[in-house]
């Protein structure tokens, strides 16, 4: 009945960490600031929640280029749509705009999407698009190759109906933690939070977020151990 | 709105060969039973070996009469269940008093699925379709290749090696709707202990001349205390 062609069982996995979660009254949109060709770190401090309204942004994951181009057209698309509909569009049509160029593009893109915002009619709305082009409506999503590390996190930690606070940090946390064990994520953690107030961008640098398993309190240098301490640090 | 469709003609850069899934829904079954049709299906979608998500719906009302429950490729699932909305839409359009039956839905998916295929760009799933119309119970199957049947009882991918020879030892005519739900449930169960893409959260749909309901989620118990399972590597250490 259902053809098996090689083998489906590892999809390819894309450098990156983002979150969408909503909130009481909006979303939080969250990401790492790595993008790497290879091995290589091309960009240390990049931003990956790009704006396609004033009242939706979008969190791109995988091929830096295709994830660009398709929020370059939903943005033209997006812009359009505005002036003719008269009042700002909603979350759901900007998903939906996404949708459609990955599914009808999917052999020759790769790009995971997160897009979420805020609009009068909805609220705080967070959708995912993956890879394939499948667009599901969900109270929180996580993506790119940091995300695996996120999936159990997530099961414990959400839960419905958190302040801005509260989901402010669980995404600046969570991020941090893919971070910590994803090579593919890393830098600093941006997050934007949307809703019926507006937008607002954060940066936690590298350094302000808190330290995991085997990670140590960075130092300016060994001189200031050596000369601080009383005890032995330096053991032939 | 079509915007740069890959399966336009005249576009170049178009590439003819068959895709592979990411976001995919494992078994659907389907059984006659005495007053329609039942359908059940778990609620995950899986991406590769990752349980993804877990709460997407997989069997959906078509138009009055029918049902569709869908295995493979989410995001195809999504947009024959546009199309079909379309379909249903030009129908009710003609106002003619007509509405689309089971048995003509079903051989519109067999030309959709049938089609693609032969173009190298086949709509990654497998369909089972049912519903009731005057009084006649309809029960059908498409498979991403074209593969169309009808009869009493059908599923999809790991379904058809676990649950239809449950239902092939089990299944009569004129199943209650208690009955037909147990006999799901026990299908379900088995795949849920032997497919490793199922999840534990599933919906049973029914369709029957009156109409089309879908339970809410719900999940499945368990057994796992079997004497056979306490201590299974007694006397063989490092056996499983």
């Amino acid at each position: 009945m259902d053809p098996s062609v090689g083998d489906l069982n590892s999809p390819h996995s894309m450098g990156t960490t983002i979150i969408g979660v909503t909130y009481n009254g909006g979303v939080v949109l969250g990401a790492d600031s790595r993008t790497s060709t290879g091995v290589y770190v091309a960009n240390r401090a990049s931003d990956k929640i790009t704006q396609l309204t004033d009242n939706v942004y979008v969190c791109r994951s995988g091929s830096a280029a295709d994830s660009q181009i398709v929020s370059d057209y939903v943005r033209y698309f997006l812009h359009q749509h505005t002036i003719q509909l008269g009042e700002p569009a909603t979350v759901k049509v900007a998903a939906n705009l996404v949708r459609l160029l990955s599914y009808n593009n999917k052999s020759m893109l790769q790009t995971g999407l997160i897009i979420g915002g805020w609009d009068k009619y909805e609220g705080g709305k967070i959708y995912g698009v993956p890879l394939g082009g499948t667009i599901l409506e969900q109270p929180f999503a996580i993506g790119g190759s940091g995300s695996t590390y996120l999936y159990g996190f997530f099961d414990q930690e959400w839960k419905e109906g958190m302040t801005k606070d509260e989901a402010e940090k669980l995404v600046v946390k969570a991020v941090s933690l893919a971070i910590a064990r994803d090579g593919a994520s890393g830098g600093v953690v941006r997050t934007v939070i949307i809703n019926s107030d507006g937008v607002t961008r954060n940066f936690y640098p590298g350094d302000s977020l808190p330290l995991w398993h085997e990670e140590l309190e960075p130092q300016n240098s060994l001189l200031d151990i050596l000369s601080s301490s009383s005890s032995e640090p330096m053991v032939s | 709105m079509k915007l740069l469709d890959s399966t336009d003609s005249g576009n170049s850069s178009s590439i003819e060969r068959t895709q592979y899934p990411y976001v995919t829904g494992t078994s659907v079954i389907g059984i006659k039973y005495k007053d329609g049709i039942l359908m059940a299906a778990d609620m995950g979608a899986s991406y590769g070996s990752t349980l993804r998500y877990k709460s997407v719906e997989r069997v959906k009302p078509v138009g009055k009469h029918s049902l569709i429950g869908a295995s493979g490729e989410i995001s195809d699932f999504q947009e024959i269940l546009r199309s079909l909305d379309e379909l249903i839409l030009y129908d009710n359009m003609w106002d003619d008093g007509n509405s689309l039956g089971p048995k003509e839905v079903h051989n519109y998916l067999t030309r959709m699925m049938y089609n693609r295929r032969n173009k190298f760009d086949p709509l990654w799933n497998s369909l089972v379709l049912g519903g009731v119309k005057n009084g006649q119970k309809y029960l059908g199957m498409v498979s991403m290749i074209g593969v169309h049947f009808e009869d009493n009882h059908v599923a999809t991918g790991f379904g058809n090696h676990l649950a239809r020879p449950i239902l092939r030892d089990e299944w009569h005519e004129n199943l209650t709707f208690e009955d037909g739900v147990k006999l799901l449930e026990k299908c379900m169960r088995v795949l849920l202990y032997r497919d490793r893409s199922a999840v534990n959260k599933l919906q049973i749909a029914k369709i029957t001349e009156e109409g089309v309901t879908v339970s809410q989620p719900y999940a499945l118990k368990t057994f796992w205390n079997f004497n056979a399972f306490q201590n299974p590597t007694v006397g063989a250490e490092g056996s499983w």
